[in-house]
């Protein structure tokens, strides 16, 4: 009996740690800048929201350290031409509530991001025609015109899958408690203080998630986020405030991640936009190329972000694959700006309305850029505006310079098109070059990555020269975390990937 | 009293009622379309559209108005446009914060407040009344964030005592709960203590020198007497007003001391709902707000006439 006994206490010992729970697994609470808005791939908008995805919602691709992309919930992809993409489907895999991820989910995912109400992913997917299931591991999407950056566009939130059974349920709650195929299943959500995720036991690629719950929590004053990290309340937190880097460098228990983002920042002018492009800086090309002459990038940079972002003349970061390295930031040459002001013939000084949002940083960088501009003859008058009422009145045209930054894609198309094409919903410059537009169109049709290199480098030095959007610096993310934490990969996309993250007690 | 409390309550509905058209009708004159701002990045004219239909903001204001309120008057609040949650589960989940928060920042104040009052005013000129003056400007002139980081980094970074921010319910762990809430209340408690201190003094040392105090002195009675029975309840008239109405504001939310604790109240939501433009939201705060400022002003009626029993008949 006691032999029977001792057999089987022995073997449920054994037993225990093949089955790992949620308990077993530390908890990783990361603080965030801002309250993500609502929990569902299709309405979902900002960029906080994306952190959280991360750990829900599986997307068909992800992107990797390199930009490139790579399979997530497909275990492969291919063009069959160039207006057709075929997946091919891990198999066995479950969404949080057990259904099946097949390719009926696929079809009915991207279905709901075309036709839901409010949905944010349908302008992002207008190309998409129509989606078929080839067999229950195999979907066929096929385009309206051939659109090589599709594929990158799979690796956000279009990508993401969510369970038909749950999203039929829900309907328009489905943010309430969102169902996807991720590493963590959704727990609760108390707004604008946190949101809890619980591992999911049926993850597909189960191994490498080290983590029994996350704590995404909000923490809005960066200096607060650096005091709860100090103290030990966060393990981890995003976008610390470049001014905190030394506090967070000579702090033993912290470490610090710095990478370069997929976003810039820029100054937009208006050349084309109503009345208010009337002016000298949105007349000439020959006043904008020397008003960035006038510009120190490096010496901005330095004073406003103690030197922590990269200075840029284009929209895309150098770890892209579609970075033109002839296109080098010029250094400051005040003399050769005042120069281009005599060619162009304008009255001095030249008058320049720049709106800037009313933050501190983005006034200090107004500023900064007003005394530049004032030695080679500019009178820059910063203009602060609250956020929504100058998207407000960017699209209405009134504005004559704008200083206001982009989050970034993955794929260049991203950071460009819908910004310099002709008649693109986000070309609030009014710009319209006929060679810039084929290019960018072309650059959409062809999907050799050399083909598409070769174009975008045109584009880029076209907005050199014409200068409708003249970029200031590329964001970089600054991640910090305490030193128990190992594992994390940092992406241009500044999102926080849970996979392979481990914590020590 | 029953009569004056009756026609109190009644004004109430349309303050209320007027409290919604002015917020709906201010929040129209703010710049910057929802649609645009809800649609995000990608500002896709068809997705803007069809924003515009389904928040019925493509409809004419009065009618706007009109569905807001008819579905109010039916305790529907809405739901968050940013977030998708009903406004009143968001309210359900911010007013206990604010009123835990608000609740001991008052305690916090009426405790350091008014005994300093009392005793400045007892003791004129004296060193304490010179000291009591010198906290409470010290309290008055401190800004809240300044003062809320330099807490968080003395008591949580270097003593380790308490945790920074965040916010755990009372009814999960009280301990915790007051842990979290304890800095934020002081902060918040320590501006309002001055305000009271000094409205307490002048108050006091108005009353100190009526008549009936000089006859309550003449009849002998002991000074702390004079000073608690006669003097005090006289003086706390107006004191109890000035209360009610900062306790108000306290309710109303607290946004940069929420905002350095990262205490989820009424003052996040609010501050991020109009910057998001979720019109609902920053509706119903509001009304709710109201309802609790008009409530906390009816309260201090009462409070009059069990102060000073000859309001009874006015």
């Amino acid at each position: 009996m006691r032999r029977t006994l001792f057999a089987a206490s022995a073997a449920l010992l054994a037993a225990l740690p093949l089955v790992a729970q949620a308990q077993d697994f530390p908890t990783l609470r990361i603080g965030l800048a801002d309250d993500a808005d609502a929990l569902d791939p299709t309405l979902g908008r900002s960029f906080v929201g994306r952190i959280v995805f991360a750990s829900l919602c599986d997307k068909l691709v992800d992107i990797d350290a390199k930009l490139g992309v790579v399979p997530q919930l497909a275990a492969g992809y291919e063009w069959t031409d160039s207006k057709t993409l075929v997946f091919k489907l891990r198999p066995n895999m479950t969404f949080h509530d057990g259904t099946p991820v097949d390719a009926a989910a696929v079809k009915f995912s991207m279905e709901r991001h075309l036709t839901m109400q409010g949905s944010a992913r349908r302008g992002e997917i207008s190309t998409l025609d129509r989606v078929e299931v080839v067999d229950p591991l195999t979907v066929r999407m096929i385009l309206k015109t051939p659109t090589s950056p599709f594929l990158a566009t799979l690796t956000d939130r279009a990508g993401m899958i969510v369970s038909p059974k749950a999203a039929e349920a829900a309907g328009k709650d489905f943010s309430l408690k969102p169902v996807c195929a991720g590493p963590f299943k959704f727990v609760e959500r108390v707004a604008q203080d946190h949101i809890t995720v619980e591992r999911f036991d049926g993850y597909w690629n189960a191994a490498s998630i080290k983590l029994g719950r996350i704590v995404y929590r909000t923490v809005v004053d960066p200096s607060v986020r650096l005091a709860n990290l100090q103290a030990g309340a966060l393990d981890m937190a995003e976008r610390m405030a470049p001014t905190d880097v030394d506090a967070i460098k000579k702090d033993s228990k912290l470490k610090l991640v710095t990478y370069d983002g997929l976003g810039y920042q820029g100054i937009t002018f208006n050349v084309g936009h109503g009345d208010r492009a009337k002016t000298p800086v949105g007349q000439s090309a020959l006043v904008r190329q020397a008003f960035s002459l006038a510009i120190d990038r490096t010496a901005l940079v330095q004073v406003i972000y103690n030197g922590m972002f990269t200075p840029a003349v284009q929209a895309v970061p150098e770890a892209s694959p579609f970075y033109a390295p002839d296109v080098k930031v010029p250094p400051r040459d005040v003399a050769k700006a005042k120069a281009l002001l005599a060619q162009a013939g304008v009255k001095l000084p030249v008058v320049v309305d720049l709106t800037v949002t009313n933050s501190a940083t983005q006034q200090q960088e107004g500023e900064v850029m007003q005394s530049m501009a004032a030695e080679a003859g500019f009178d820059v008058k910063v203009r602060a505006m609250e956020f929504a009422a100058s998207l407000d009145a960017d699209d209405r045209g009134d504005f004559s310079a704008h200083l206001i930054g982009w989050s970034g894609r993955a794929d260049a198309d991203g950071n460009l098109y819908n910004f310099m094409h002709t008649g693109a919903p986000l070309n609030v410059a009014g710009y319209s070059n006929k060679d810039v537009d084929g290019w960018l169109d072309e650059a959409r049709a062809v999907s050799d990555v050399a083909a598409r290199r070769a174009l975008y480098a045109k584009v880029a030095q076209a907005n050199v020269t014409d200068l409708p959007l003249m970029y200031l610096y590329i964001n970089k993310w600054i991640t910090s975390m305490s030193t128990k934490l190992d594992g994390y990969v940092p992406v241009a996309d500044g999102i926080i990937r849970p996979q392979g993250i481990t914590l020590s007690k | 009293m029953k009569g004056h409390l009756g026609t109190r309550i009644l004004q109430v509905i349309p303050t209320l009622l007027l409290v919604s058209v002015y917020v709906f009708c201010l929040q129209q004159l703010m710049p910057g379309d929802p649609a645009l701002v809800l649609a995000g990045e990608e500002r896709d004219p068809q997705v803007l559209a069809q924003i515009r239909a389904e928040l019925w903001l493509d409809r004419p204001l009065p009618i706007q108005y009109f569905h807001w309120i008819g579905n109010v008057l039916t305790g529907d609040l809405g739901f968050s446009w940013r977030i998708r949650q009903p406004v009143i589960q968001l309210i359900a989940q911010k007013l206990p914060v604010t009123l835990q928060l608000g609740s001991m920042a008052f305690l916090i104040a009426l405790s350091i407040g008014v005994p300093m009052g009392i005793l400045s005013a007892v003791k004129k000129n004296s060193f304490w009344d010179y000291l009591a003056n010198g906290i409470g400007l010290a309290g008055l002139s401190t800004p809240n964030f300044w003062l809320g980081i330099m807490l968080i980094l003395l008591i949580s970074v270097h003593l380790g005592w308490l945790p920074p921010s965040g916010y755990v319910p009372l009814s999960e762990d009280w301990r915790q709960s007051l842990a979290t809430t304890i800095m934020p209340a002081f902060v918040l408690g320590n501006a309002l203590s001055a305000v009271l201190m000094r409205h307490t003094r002048s108050a006091m040392l108005t009353a100190l020198e009526q008549d009936y105090v000089r006859t309550a002195r003449a009849k002998g009675l002991l000074e702390w007497t004079v000073v608690l029975r006669h003097a005090l309840r006289n003086a706390l008239v107006p004191v109890v007003t000035l209360g009610a109405l900062e306790l108000g504001t306290l309710f109303s939310g607290a946004v940069l001391t929420e905002q350095v604790f990262s205490v989820p109240g009424f003052g996040k939501l609010i501050v991020d709902a109009v910057f998001n433009r979720d019109y609902p939201v920053v509706q119903g705060v509001v009304l709710v707000t109201a309802t609790v400022y008009v409530s906390l002003n009816l309260l201090a009626d009462v409070l009059y006439v069990l102060i000073n029993p000859r309001l009874r008949n006015a």
